[in-house]
């Protein structure tokens, strides 16, 4: 004997057994945005300062320089004239010293490796021939945490899983209901279409409370990415960024007849967002005209206040305007998706 | 329970008409009434409007005009308390791939305020076994009685079943039969859609014959075979040359002639009379035979009665 238990908890139980049965999905929603936050970390994790690599011409004077630009800055190797040449055409060394008087210097002066060459080249010849400095100075290094890609990058991603899976957790998977006539067929009893929505809602909601602790949990203990502010507000604007994507979701769904349709009107959708949105660059490398028309899109709001929260730890009050028009987005798009929805 | 609307009628409906945008009629001025504790079948070929008529009749489409009752309620004044007394059989529905057989089942019942256990309508559908099964493992004939035991599961008295054994095997036909019949046998209603006449024959104690959207006979499957005139049939088959229809018509018993694909089907009554009439006709008429059989008349005789095409043309 089953007990019989409410409709929404079944219909939310459904759909959460119908997620993890569905491999593909986890991995969407889970594996993939490791995945990205494992290679992009890698591929630009900050390194130590690299030295500059030059080459000095042989001939007289050249043991003389190579002893005198000894600095763990600067890797120097003495080279004949031909292969200093093709060293410096193919970029294997930024800048070819040519002992003499005056010595000179070769180098490409649009390639700043080569800029910095000269001058840490010159400064420690200058030095080394007795130049003293006029003005006495202090070099303070900073690396601060917070203040790399990897810090950038994992608000920008957690914002793009919340856009992505919210739309096709809601959308995607409702047309699919309706193409095989499952909608109808939940209609035929007597189901409360509230309860059919919101189980969709209760779900949504249940992945953000994992996904957004599991994402920043990884990239904390895999890179160091520390949540600067509070990340109960860091969590409420990811549940409402999650709620404004499964109203665009579920918008885009109203009325779509088959799962081609709502793939394409989904990708339509979400690909000016993925590229535009500063998911994986800044959005002011656009140009200025476009930035109003950016800050209004959904996911330049999440992930502004995502990263203005997590980095820069600001308070509910900094971010107030993102969290507005991602409200807005949200109030209309549920506000047309309710008008527009067509059930049967 | 009993199954009672105004004047026991499970469905009540007068001059059904669906017409869409473009004017394509699938249901023209349908009359029909369903008894408590009746099986009815509503018959017809592909595209006859069948399932256009059902999906109105359960609430899921609005009609262009007419009225519809359903256990004496209306869909506009009482459509949750009917959705708690009817159970559903859509055509070719599709559930949900990766859950299981039990899963489903108790999900849909738990869309109803009173209803049978789960457990109880697997046994009753004889899908115990696959219980722990999911949705996308099972045969035609195993999802197919899936859905009719979601439709039973909310203990209807009204249950609607569009097309249950389309595209099953022989025995998964004769399972889900029995199903139907036992449910019958309960004192509910069934309304069911088909377009095999076996099928209506042997559940249905009333039929209705529809095509291009009318209802071209109604009544009891034997009322209607009665109605050709004859309870056999002659199929006849010339090596070569042509029959003298009207001439054959005039033959004792013989109750009337039309041309089928292959030859001639004669409507006799009684046979023994008929058929030696025949024999004699053609032997006269100096004409060779390729192939004579006899068989029962069936429903399908009276939809080529009515229409002049066969059901599957």
């Amino acid at each position: 004997m089953t007990e019989p238990r409410s409709a929404l908890r079944e219909l939310t139980v459904a759909r959460l057994r119908l997620f993890f049965r569905e491999p593909s999905t986890v991995f969407w929603a889970f594996g993939f945005p490791l995945l990205l936050t494992v290679a992009l970390g890698i591929a630009f994790r900050n390194r130590p300062p690299e030295p500059a690599v030059v080459a000095i011409e042989d001939g007289p004077g050249a043991e003389r320089v190579l002893a005198r630009i000894a600095s763990p800055l600067v890797r120097a190797r003495v080279e004949d004239s031909a292969t200093a040449a093709r060293e410096l055409r193919s970029g294997k060394v930024a800048l070819v010293i040519v002992p003499g008087e005056p010595t000179s210097y070769r180098y490409d002066e649009t390639r700043p490796e080569a800029r910095l060459a000269r001058v840490l080249v010159n400064d420690l010849l200058q030095r080394a021939a007795g130049r003293s400095d006029a003005v006495s100075v202090r070099d303070e290094r900073v690396t601060e945490v917070g203040a790399r890609y990897i810090d950038f990058l994992v608000p920008g991603l957690v914002g793009l899983n919340l856009m992505s899976s919210g739309m096709w957790g809601i959308g995607y998977a409702i047309v699919e209901m309706r193409t095989k006539k499952l909608v109808k067929r939940l209609l035929a009893t007597p189901m409360r279409r509230s309860d059919f929505l919101l189980s969709f809602v209760i779900m949504r909601a249940l992945f953000v409370a994992i996904e957004v602790p599991v994402l920043f949990g990884f990239g904390w203990i895999a890179f160091g990415v520390r949540v600067v502010g509070s990340p109960l507000l860091l969590l409420a604007l990811c549940f409402l960024g999650a709620s404004t994507f499964g109203g665009i979701g579920l918008l885009v769904a109203s009325r779509a007849q088959n799962t081609q349709t709502i793939g394409g009107l989904m990708n339509l959708v979400m690909m000016p967002m993925f590229i535009a949105s500063g998911v994986f660059f800044s959005t002011s490398n656009f140009p200025d005209g476009m930035q109003p028309f950016l800050r209004a899109m959904p996911l330049t709001a999440l992930n502004d206040a995502l990263r203005a929260v997590a980095n820069d730890g600001a308070a509910l009050h900094d971010v107030w305007r993102p969290a507005l028009v991602l409200g807005s987005w949200a109030a209309l798009s549920y506000a047309a998706a309710f008008k527009l929805f067509r059930w049967l | 329970m009993s199954t009672t609307g105004a004047g026991g009628l499970a469905v009540h409906c007068r001059g059904l008409v669906k017409r869409y945008d473009g004017g394509v009629v699938a249901v023209d001025g349908l009359d029909l009434d369903v008894h408590a504790g009746e099986c009815f079948g509503l018959l017809g070929p592909n595209g006859a409007g069948k399932t256009t008529t059902v999906e109105i009749l359960e609430g899921l489409l609005q009609p262009t005009e007419g009225r519809v009752e359903i256990l004496g309620l209306t869909w506009a004044s009482h459509e949750r308390a009917l959705r708690e007394r009817i159970g559903v059989s859509l055509q070719e529905t599709h559930l949900f791939e990766r859950l299981s057989v039990l899963e489903i089942v108790t999900l849909f019942r738990s869309f109803f305020a009173k209803g049978r256990d789960p457990d109880d309508v697997l046994r009753v559908v004889s899908l115990e076994e696959k219980k722990n099964a999911w949705y996308e493992k099972l045969s035609g004939g195993q999802k197919q009685r899936l859905a009719v035991a979601c439709a039973l599961v909310g203990d209807p008295e009204l249950v609607f079943l569009d097309e249950p054994t389309t595209g099953l095997d022989p025995q998964s036909r004769l399972q889900l039969w029995d199903v139907i019949e036992s449910f019958k046998r309960s004192g509910r209603a069934v309304l069911l859609t088909t377009h095999y006449m076996d099928e209506a024959e042997r559940l249905c104690d009333r039929v209705g014959i529809i095509d291009h959207g009318k209802a071209i006979a109604l009544g009891s499957p034997r009322e209607l075979i009665a109605s050709l005139g004859g309870q056999e049939v002659i199929e006849v088959t010339l090596s070569r040359g042509a029959l003298d229809q009207d001439g054959v018509a005039a033959l004792a018993g013989v109750r009337g002639v039309r041309r089928v694909a292959d030859g001639f089907a004669l409507a006799v009554d009684p046979l023994h009379v008929a058929l030696p009439a025949l024999i004699d006709h053609l032997r006269a008429s100096g004409l060779s035979l390729e192939r004579l059989a006899t068989r029962h008349a069936t429903l399908e005789d009276v939809f080529v009665a009515h229409t002049g095409r066969g059901l599957r043309d």
